[in-house]
């Protein structure tokens, strides 16, 4: 299961935020904090996942993808492959692209809906329903 | 639009409930972010303006202004962290609106701020019915994806029907999200699964790939929690595996295969090739990844499969993307344990790994090293780390060293032949500079004092080059690994070979930079030097005087006693009671580890030979002169004369007690010097007697004791642990004590005095017992208030709080012999392994030392749910292992048995779909029978309709064989390339 995600700019600023278990604002913002923590020590060209039992919980992990000035994280547990994972932030981001053309870090500022409305088309209380971006975008686009 | 925000502010300061102005000027969600962008006024002014504005707002009648107050409190409470519980009752009315964005906004901010304990949720039910039957698919979705965030047991319960529903659309958009929600309905209310879960296994027949993805996702969460229940649905889930070409399905599907063939072995034989014609034939990294996890963790055990696994693994581990790397060698450290071979045949790379710049590589690769430690290489991997730890970040360093540490420490340090290399080790680890390890290695070095006998000559020389080292007591880290270095040195002072060199350094000034209770450990274990180098001295002196020492041991002590009553009057009053504490104290933990009394008879004489052998050596050495002893004396006292008013009760406590003690002493060492060489009187013998009967103290071995013993003590009949303590002020009101100081240890001292000394004197002086209780009796007097009400008509101290650990208490009563026996019982000789170097003796308890499993049941909700889950699929009475294995055995027939009677018997299954659209709580069972009846007529069947099954089975695994060709040439997930 998708325990949450995240969208952050490299000051570790949130820009988008989901959690599917829910969590009071002081956890999130907690969380949120010791991701960017663990983020932003972490070299480039290194591996994208992250142990990270000792902030969400036991059998959890990340995975990032820096792109421009935005880390986009999925944290999850043991049910979800790491591989896959990393390429459902590829689907994400692609449908993003696809949505605002050259997404940039402002797009996600602004929309702030949409964003919401991209993301629960692809996870659903968790669970990886979508994986296609041209379903999403059709869903998307219809949803308004 | 700017020229509205421009006019904003004006507008706020004028007006102070929602009007239409507010309805015309209201900022929109997009004007808010560019405010907050801009910060003119600072953001967080600005938004805390904002939230009063919203607040305003909010209230509005005009549902499209309170769904935009919403929406901009929904984005401020999730990027800008702002507290939104207060909405609560504002979401609900604007879900409540006909228009679909102001539903939409609601079911955004309803999933994000709702928990289980929100009030309002219960208000929300009847439209979540509503939107989950509405004729737009949108909002169903809606619905669905809150239902999934915030369904309580209530929501839960109430919906069932509506999800039910749902899970039967021909809307793919719909029925894919019914399912998804199925997972935290199940979760919550266990009792669905008879409603629903037919219609969900059905879904796994379904021709949409979408559909199936998300099936197999519930099933996956369901699967890892409580998977025996799953075995019946292997069948389909191994259709899946053959037949998908969808990664993301087959992803989740060996993840269920590796929780189901643990279970049954026959399962796994039967996927195992499938397994690996996935991974000989996919070219997808995630896929290949979850064949590769597969097969190293469930199985492992089918060669073939496990070498091409590891082959693959191979691929990883040279790969230039990091990510694989890393998992790579995650894949390996899931099949060291039981195939070391794999990890043995990458060696070169796994240690080259250890300088990676990734972390989790290093991580991983350190994992590795310490997977290959063995008894033959321990020494040379554990030299090769620590360089590597010297050169690491403080992280990573100390990620080594605790991995050594609790590597060589496992069984009992299993993997250790030379301890006195180990424990040079341990030092050498200590002084790394990064180490933070200190708790380990300071509970290691007193856990291999208890237990290796032959290793403490080398622990106490190296205790002593830790002590002796000013430069490590700035170091806080370090300072848990003192406190053991100075219990150590005390415990076993015979090994010294300079005790006054260790006494300096026990006492060297820098070592009140160490916290109070590490400086308490520093005086007791200097009081145990000071025992020691008394003892040799007086016992040498005595020896030219009397020898008739150990005859009349018996009598010296009720000697002693006797004096020590006069003297509690006197000159001793302070020192006095404190000295006997300090006594008990030290005794009881002796009491508690080997009080038995066969053992500790030979114990004793364990002790005595060896202490026979090196006082050759080190006594020679250290022959004490008086001289020597009166400096040693005079430095013990300066040094803690300050420290006796000390805050800290511990180490007041023991400073007294140790100052009590040199008073006692001092005086009676000139009066030796005085009459050196004259005839020695009776004063003379009194210290040395205190000093012999201490010593006889701190001589008495400690053990380790098990971590159970305490928990098989029986609670003695009479004993109160949970009296009412209300009038406990009273009591201690005059004495203004604080409570903890007496708490720590006096209450139950008073109680242990009777158990230990008279347990002590049973072994060895039994006919001093008589002298002792009367003591006790007497000491009870004077301090009533300090014990506990253990006998009959003890009416004073009835609301006596109970000690620290009532645990203790446990062992206050005559259960000695029990105890004795237990303890007994707990010790075991350690092995003895035949190599070169014979390995030192580890004493062991029997019972795994600390590793008592505490078996974990699985959640009471996962119980009912996997109960609920079993009952639908066998029915009540079938839930026996061999039904369940007969039936994933033969998966394919069994599938095919079902098709087939589904289809002789269409009426049936349309009744059943009939019967549980209107869900009938109360007699659940009619549905269950019906279902399980196809796994009756099944199993009924005659031999030759199973023949026939048995050929059109054969045919189609030919079939799916032909299909399976087809379809893998174009492995991909979701059709993307990133991990091709």
């Amino acid at each position: 299961m998708i325990r949450a995600v995240m969208v952050m700019n490299t000051q570790g600023k949130p820009r988008l935020t989901k959690f599917y278990d829910f969590q009071s604002v002081e956890k999130q913002q907690e969380l949120i904090r010791s991701v960017f923590g663990v983020l932003c020590s972490r070299a480039e060209n290194v591996s994208n996942f992250v142990d990270f039992d000792s902030i969400f919980g036991p059998d959890t992990r990340l995975v990032y993808k820096h792109l421009a000035t935005l880390y986009f994280v999925f944290v999850f547990d043991s049910s979800e492959n790491e591989l896959a994972m990393l390429d459902l932030i590829q689907v994400f981001v692609e449908t993003l692209d696809k949505c605002f053309k050259n997404v940039c870090e402002l797009d996600i500022v602004f929309n702030y809906t949409k964003m919401h409305s991209i993301l629960d088309e692809i996870v659903f209380g968790g669970q990886v329903l979508e994986t296609s971006s041209a379903e999403v975008i059709k869903a998307v686009k219809s949803i308004g | 639009m700017t020229n509205i925000t421009a006019l904003h502010p004006k507008r706020n300061e004028r007006m102070t409930s929602p009007s239409l102005m507010d309805t015309l000027f209201q900022r929109t969600l997009e004007d808010l972010i560019k405010g907050i962008r801009l910060q003119l006024m600072g953001e967080s002014s600005f938004i805390s303006k904002a939230i009063e504005e919203i607040r305003r707002e909010i209230k509005s009648t005009d549902l499209s202004t309170k769904s935009i107050a919403l929406h901009k409190l929904t984005y401020l409470n999730s990027i800008h962290a702002q507290d939104m519980s207060w909405a609560a009752f504002h979401a609900v009315e604007v879900l409540s609106s006909h228009c679909f964005a102001h539903k939409k906004v609601g079911y955004l901010a309803i999933s994000q701020s709702f928990s289980e304990s929100t009030p309002v949720l219960l208000l929300i039910t009847n439209q979540l019915r509503k939107d989950l039957s509405s004729t737009n698919e949108f909002e169903v979705g809606l619905a669905l994806e809150c239902l999934s965030r915030i369904a309580t047991v209530d929501l839960a319960r109430d919906l069932t029907p509506e999800v039910f529903t749902l899970l039967g659309t021909s809307k793919v958009f719909v029925r894919k999200k019914a399912v998804a929600v199925v997972l935290r309905v199940f979760g919550k209310y266990p009792d669905a699964v008879r409603v629903c879960f037919k219609r969900l296994v059905e879904n796994l027949e379904t021709s949409d790939q979408r559909i199936v993805s998300a099936v197999v996702g519930v099933f996956c969460e369901l699967a890892l929690n409580a998977p025996r229940s799953y075995l019946p649905l292997a069948p389909e889930f191994y259709r899946i595996l053959v037949d998908s070409k969808n990664n993301w399905i087959l992803i989740k599907v060996l993840k269920i295969f590796a929780k189901l063939a643990a279970l049954e072995p026959r399962l796994a034989k039967r996927v195992v090739e499938p397994v690996c014609e996935h991974m000989r034939r996919t070219g997808a990294k995630s896929l290949m990844f979850e064949c590769i996890r597969t097969v190293v963790s469930s199985l492992s055990e089918y060669e073939p499969a496990l070498k091409l696994a590891v082959m693959k693994i191979c691929e990883f581990l040279v790969d230039d993307d990091p990510n694989l790397k890393y998992l790579g060698l995650h894949a390996l450290s899931i099949a060291a344990p039981k195939h070391l071979w794999a990890v043995l045949e990458n060696k070169e790379v796994v240690i080259k790994s250890l300088s990676d710049v990734d972390p989790n590589v290093k991580l991983e690769s350190l994992r590795l090293v310490m997977a290959m430690v063995s008894e033959s290489n321990v020494v040379e991997i554990s030299r090769v780390l620590v360089n590597y730890a010297l050169k690491s970040d403080p992280e990573f360093c100390n990620k080594i060293l605790g991995s050594i540490l609790s590597t060589c420490c496992s069984n009992l340090y299993e993997v250790i032949n030379d301890f006195d290399w180990y424990v040079s080790l341990l030092e050498e680890m200590s002084r790394i500079p990064h180490c933070q390890k200190g708790e380990e290695i300071e509970s290691q070095l007193i856990d291999i004092g208890m237990r290796v006998k032959d290793v403490r000559p080398e622990l106490v020389r190296v205790s002593r080059d830790l002590l002796i080292d000013p430069a490590l007591l700035g170091n806080p880290f370090l300072h848990r690994i003192l406190s053991a270095a100075a219990w150590v040195s005390g415990e076993y002072v015979e090994f010294s070979r300079n005790p006054i060199e260790l006494m300096e350094a026990l006492l060297q000034p820098r070592t009140s930079l160490l916290p109070p209770s590490i400086m308490a450990t520093y005086i007791q274990a200097s009081f145990k030097v000071i025992i020691y180098c008394l003892h040799v001295y007086l016992f040498q002196k005595e020896n030219l005087i009397s020898s008739s020492y150990p005859d009349n041991l018996a009598l010296r002590v009720s000697d002693l006693f006797s004096e020590r009553e006069c003297a509690g009057g006197s000159d001793l009053a302070s020192g006095d009671p404190s000295v006997t504490c300090e006594k008990y104290e030290g005794f009881n933990p002796r009491v508690l580890g080997q009080s038995f009394e066969d053992l500790s008879t030979l114990n004793v004489g364990d002790v005595t030979v060896t202490h026979g052998q090196t006082s050759t050596t080190p006594v020679e050495m250290n022959s004490f002169t008086h001289e020597s002893i009166v400096n040693l004396l005079n430095l013990l006292e300066m040094a803690l004369g300050p420290l006796s008013g000390s805050h800290d009760v511990e180490l007041q406590e023991r400073t007294k007690n140790v100052l009590g003690f040199i008073d006692l002493i001092k005086q009676e060492m000139c009066d030796i010097l005085i009459h050196i060489e004259g005839s020695l009187e009776r004063e003379d013998l009194r210290s040395s007697k205190v000093v012999a009967l201490m010593h006889d103290a701190f001589l008495k071995e400690l053990g380790p004791v098990s971590t159970s013993a305490q928990e098989r003590v029986p609670i003695p009949d009479g004993l109160e642990l949970k009296e009412n303590l209300a009038d406990l002020d009273e009591i201690c009101g005059d004495a203004q004590l604080p409570s903890n100081s007496f708490s720590l240890g006096n209450p139950h001292y008073g109680e242990t005095v009777g158990v230990c000394f008279s347990n002590f004197q049973i072994n060895k002086y039994s006919d001093t017992s008589h002298d002792s209780t009367y003591l006790i009796a007497e000491h009870r007097q004077r301090h009533d208030l300090y014990y506990l009400p253990s006998e009959k008509g003890d009416t004073v101290s009835n609301d006596y709080p109970p000690a620290n650990d009532p645990k203790i208490q446990d062992n206050l009563k005559d259960d000695t012999e029990d105890l004795a026996k237990l303890t007994e019982q707990s010790l075991v000789p350690g092995k003895k392994s035949n190599l070169a170097k014979p390995r030192p003796v580890v004493v062991k308890l029997d019972e795994g030392d600390g590793t008592r499993i505490t078996v974990t049941k699985p959640e009471p909700k996962d119980d009912m749910l996997s109960g609920a889950v079993r009952d639908i699929l066998l029915g009540n009475e079938g839930v026996t292992i061999s039904s369940q294995s007969n039936q994933s055995d033969k998966p394919s027939i069994k599938r095919k048995g079902k098709e087939k009677l589904n289809m002789n018997l269409p009426s049936e299954s349309k009744e059943n779909f009939g019967d549980a659209e209107k869900p009938d709580y109360g007699n659940p069972s009619s549905r269950k029978i019906k279902y399980h009846s196809h796994g009756k007529q099944r199993r009924h069947r005659s031999p030759s309709k199973k023949n026939a099954e048995a050929r059109e089975e054969n045919g189609r695994k030919e079939k799916q064989k032909n299909s399976h060709h087809h379809v893998s040439s174009s492995h991909r997930v979701f059709g993307l390339q990133p991990h091709l």
